[in-house]
């Protein structure tokens, strides 16, 4: 038991840490969700998150070297094409994610 | 029977985390396994946790025997980000009680992703549907630590490429938001926030900071007149 003390110490700090990121603009703004800046960022921010979601997975992507992002500018371009055309979620999310385990997989990309 | 049917609505809309969030929960239960720790602290930590991204250095921290001040100053500016999704969820998550605080606790990326993006479905509570999509959430990544840990290195099937899932949902949902969108300068202020991040902080810090630049812009353009607000 006793080796066990650290590592759930280590979870239990770290759920705490996590829970305030969460939860504190709940707690700051209580009771004034009908306010005209809070309803604007309710608005403005989800298309904003959104957008910076997408450039955050594709962080990782070295255009500088070999194979120059091709795999996820192929599998992502698949994905939304396909999103585009039919706006079927789970169709372009398993078609692209396919692709692109296959184009890894297969080894074509290096 | 209505509740049969609002569960696999939110089930059919959460069908994409569920590909991505057992590999990558997965991958964090073969790292967490190299620590040498009992398996089920693994799927423990995503229960307590819950954050993938925080998961993944407290790997580090443990098999550096970090302090724990440090350790909660590390994932609580890491995690940070979360604090612009509350700010634009408190309308769609009011009143009060363990469902309210569950619904905060469990508002990860991907969550928050589905929740601004996807309409409740018809004759069901908002509520109702944001728990249940919130605890399929959990569920999938918490399954997949414990996956993760309890295989260790034994995994035999090529998963590589599985975690683009997430990649591509957030995607669609992008596409999603702006076709449903009435207005285009928060994809606009965001995209070159993003880029300029991802240029000067680069890869590691680029969330922050472009969340920070996006909501700094977004409220001086609407204080300054250059968009309607």
């Amino acid at each position: 038991m006793g080796e066990l003390i650290y590592p759930l110490a280590m979870i239990g700090v770290m759920a705490v840490a996590t829970f305030p990121t969460r939860a504190l603009p709940f707690l700051l703004l209580r009771g004034r969700e009908n306010h005209p800046l809070l309803v604007y960022l309710a608005r403005v921010l989800p298309a904003a998150v959104m957008t910076i979601l997408v450039l955050y997975a594709v962080r990782g992507i070295e255009l500088g070297q070999a194979p120059h992002g091709l795999p996820e500018l192929l599998a992502l371009g698949v994905t939304a094409g396909l999103h585009v055309w039919r706006g079927n979620t789970l169709l372009s999310i398993g078609v692209g994610t396919g692709l692109y385990m296959a184009v890894l997989q297969s080894g074509v990309a290096g | 029977m209505a509740e049969r049917a609002q569960i696999a609505a939110a089930f059919r809309a959460t069908l994409p985390v569920l590909f991505g969030y057992v590999p990558l929960g997965a991958a964090f239960g073969f790292l967490f396994s190299d620590l040498g720790y009992p398996w089920w602290l693994a799927p423990l930590t995503g229960l307590a946790v819950y954050a993938g991204s925080a998961q993944f250095l407290g790997v580090g921290l443990l098999a550096a025997q970090a302090g724990l001040l440090e350790t909660a100053v590390a994932v609580f500016l890491l995690n940070a980000r979360h604090l612009f999704y509350g700010f634009s969820m408190l309308g769609r998550y009011p009143g009060t009680g363990w469902a309210k605080w569950y619904l905060v606790f469990g508002l990860t990326d991907e969550t928050y992703a589905l929740l601004t993006s996807t309409p409740v479905p018809a004759k069901t509570h908002p509520q109702d549907f944001h728990l249940a999509v919130t605890a399929l959430n959990q569920c999938y990544w918490v399954i997949g630590c414990g996956v993760g840990a309890l295989l260790g290195t034994n995994l035999s099937v090529d998963t590589t490429g599985l975690d683009f899932a997430l990649t591509a949902l957030f995607t669609v949902l992008l596409i999603d938001q702006i076709k449903s969108a009435t207005a285009m300068y928060p994809f606009a202020v965001a995209a070159v926030s993003g880029v300029a991040a991802l240029w000067l902080l680069g890869p590691d810090n680029m969330l922050l900071g472009a969340l920070a630049v996006s909501l700094s812009v977004l409220l001086i353009g609407r204080r300054s007149g250059l968009w309607a607000s």
